[in-house]
């Protein structure tokens, strides 16, 4: 298998220069900046409405744009049809044709290229292999299931072997396990073709387990683009910290701040120094340090840390059998916080009510100002 | 009894309502040329003495092409209008749909006549042409009707997807949209050259000298000896309209099945 992320080297595949979108007087895209890499799994993350999908329709062309360049693989796409560009695009309703059988849908694409019979049969049956639907051919479209549905969409996508996929929430409309199933094998499917995929996505969950990088949009901006390890551990504004996974936080007070260091006074945690690449936006949500329910460490009695340590009472307990998630306040702060602790063998489960001693380190918070 | 009424009622209304169409094949085959019971026992010489009528082939011809015409017509303003209605936003669009699907609840005598006066007015002569028109001004709210629902059941991705394949607007309609319509144009089809056969009123006003089947029928009832071929000409009528609009429910449905929407009501 070819290695995962495609390196920060990897030539431009598709670069948004600007790019407004006004649907009459309203504002759907505020200025899009960003560049896909060649064979880059790369996401749009954001809440309902923030402008995903149009951002992701003005790439295969269904949409115009109103100010700014759209460049694919460097060329300027304003002047290019949708059935011109070298994108394809799998549906959120899969757009299966419902009078054609599957192979029919399969090989749609290649009716321009007026292959002969067999030739085409064995590029359909070659297209049904890879998404796991070898000798479905012959099968109405309108009889297939949800999942079946929706490999026949990447089939009928790929086979034209476009340079850029596009997927807009593709797994949406399948249930759990369907859909944990299917980021697999889409994430194979990208690893085997090599082609830049472009998936929109709502689901946080789905975009950090899937992509190479992550355009997280709100309000028709990108709040912030990076790999999912750096989206989840610097967020780089409140809002994105909110949007994906739980981030406590805490209020705090500058006390004095210099080029390289700021240092606040933050509840339960006292004087506490942050380094510039440590501090985010807090979106005018007021200064407040940040952390992640799993940063912290629940100490049981007797367990040695070598590092900072505050107290703190357990106010609730959830167990999840893997996981405990508890709520706890830090001596001196006036709310609580969530921690997570991973229930390893010989690791007790705390009651609520008990005094505990809670591990940390200065390099895992973030500030917020 | 509870719903006792009701029963009689429905009773009622279904005898009113078909009596008289059971009456016509019955008076169709009756030896007799007076049109009343008691029967006089079994023939089909009315339906082949129906055939050396002089009146009757011009009739059935000009009935024919107008309700050929009216049929065409009627149904590609109808995948205009249903097009136009159900893929673009435009202003006015409530209104102006309401206003094309008025003549379905306007008398149509009114329209006959107001038709007439515009007609005469600006010195169009009557003859098949406006026939047609009259036609095709009114099935055309029932061909909307029918396709409308046909394009709404469309996913509208289903044609981008078409695009995004390589395909152009107008290959796109044909390889997708138009199959997947096609019910709904037939039903569409059948439905109008059934109500434009059987129109009398509009025929009688905008025909000038042209006689349509139904206004041949009526002229004909000036003479009794006439009356038994009339029930013979009118017995295949009805079973040829039972038989279209049959036909045009089940591609209706058939639609309807393969787009898998649901049923929200026909005209059948
Ligand atoms: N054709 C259109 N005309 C007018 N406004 C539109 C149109 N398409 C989208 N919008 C508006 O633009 C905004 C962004 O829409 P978009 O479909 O891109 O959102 P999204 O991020 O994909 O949301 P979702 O997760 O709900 O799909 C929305 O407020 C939407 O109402
Ligand atoms: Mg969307």
């Amino acid at each position: 298998m070819i290695p995962k992320t495609p390196p920060a080297s990897a030539p431009t595949m598709i670069e948004f220069r600007d790019v407004h979108k006004w649907y009459g007087d309203y504002h759907a895209l505020r200025g899009i900046n960003a560049t896909i890499r060649e064979g880059e799994f790369f996401s749009l993350l954001g809440p309902s409405g923030c402008g995903k999908t149009t951002l992701l329709r003005t790439i295969a062309g269904f949409e115009g744009i109103s100010e700014g360049v759209v460049l694919l693989d460097g060329r300027d796409m304003a002047d290019v049809p949708a059935n011109k560009r070298p994108t394809n695009m799998v549906f959120q309703s899969y757009a299966i044709f419902p009078h054609l059988t599957v192979a029919e849908n399969v090989g749609f694409g290649l009716r321009r290229q007026r292959l002969p019979k067999a030739e085409l049969a064995g590029k359909v049956e070659e297209a049904l292999t890879m998404v796991g639907l070898r000798g479905f051919g012959a099968r109405a479209a309108h009889a297939l299931s949800g999942g079946q549905r929706q490999r026949v969409a990447l089939a009928r996508a790929l086979i034209l072997k476009p340079k850029v996929l596009l997927l807009d929430e593709p797994l949406s409309a399948l249930d759990k396990k369907m859909r944990e199933q299917m980021q697999v094998e889409l994430i194979r499917l990208q690893r085997q073709v090599g082609i830049t995929f472009i998936l929109v996505t709502h689901d946080q969950e789905e975009a950090l387990v899937m992509s190479d990088r992550i355009a997280v949009m709100f309000e028709g901006q990108i709040a912030q683009l990076s790999d999912a390890e750096t989206l989840y551990r610097r967020p780089n504004s409140r809002k994105v910290a909110d949007f994906i996974g739980t981030m406590n936080f805490l209020p705090a007070t500058v006390l004095n701040e210099s080029d390289a260091v700021v240092e606040v006074e933050a509840e339960g945690f006292g004087r506490l120094s942050f380094g510039a690449d440590q501090v985010a936006d807090d979106g005018d949500a007021g200064t407040a340090i940040g952390f992640r329910p799993e940063i912290l460490t629940l100490l049981y009695e007797g367990q040695a840390w070598g590092d900072r340590e505050v107290s703190a009472v357990v106010e609730e307990v959830v167990y999840y059998g893997d996981m405990t998630y508890y709520d706890v306040r830090i001596d001196g702060s006036s709310k609580t916080v969530r921690l997570s602790a991973r229930n390893v063998f010989g690791r007790p489960v705390f009651d609520r009510g008990v005094r505990v001693r809670v591990g940390w380190n200065p390099g895992a918070l973030i500030l917020f100002r | 009894m509870k719903g006792g009424i009701f029963r009689i009622y429905t009773i009622a209304y279904l005898v009113f309502l078909y009596a008289p169409i059971i009456l016509l094949p019955i008076f169709a085959f009756n030896n007799a040329t007076v049109i009343a019971f008691p029967l006089q026992g079994f023939t089909t010489k009315w339906f082949t003495q129906m055939w050396s009528e002089p009146g009757l082939w011009p009739a059935l011809q000009n009935s024919l092409t107008v309700a050929i015409s009216t049929a065409i017509l009627s149904t590609v303003l109808g995948v205009l209008a249903a097009r136009a209605s159900t893929r673009y936003r435009f202003p006015g669009k409530a209104p102006v749909m309401g206003l094309i699907m008025l003549p379905l609840v306007l008398p149509e005598i009114i329209v006959a006549v107001s038709l007439l006066v515009v007609l005469l007015g600006i010195g169009v002569p009557l003859s098949i042409l406006t026939i047609i028109l009259g036609h095709v001004l009114m099935t055309t709210p029932f061909a909307i009707a029918i396709l409308s629902s046909a394009f709404q059941g469309l996913d509208r991705s289903l044609e981008e997807a078409a695009y995004d394949l390589g395909e152009t607007p107008v290959s796109a309609f044909r390889l997708v949209i138009l199959p997947l319509v096609m019910p709904g144009i037939i039903s569409s089809l059948l439905i109008s050259f059934t109500l434009s056969l059987d129109e009398f009123i509009i025929a009688f006003f905008l025909g000038g000298t042209h006689v349509t089947l139904p206004v041949y029928i009526f002229s004909q009832f000036r003479f009794p000896a006439a009356v038994p071929v009339i029930m013979a000409l009118g017995t295949l009528l009805v079973a040829l309209s039972v038989l279209l609009l049959t036909i045009a429910e089940y591609y209706r449905r058939r639609g309807i099945a393969k787009s898998g929407g649901k049923d929200t009501g026909g005209f059948i």
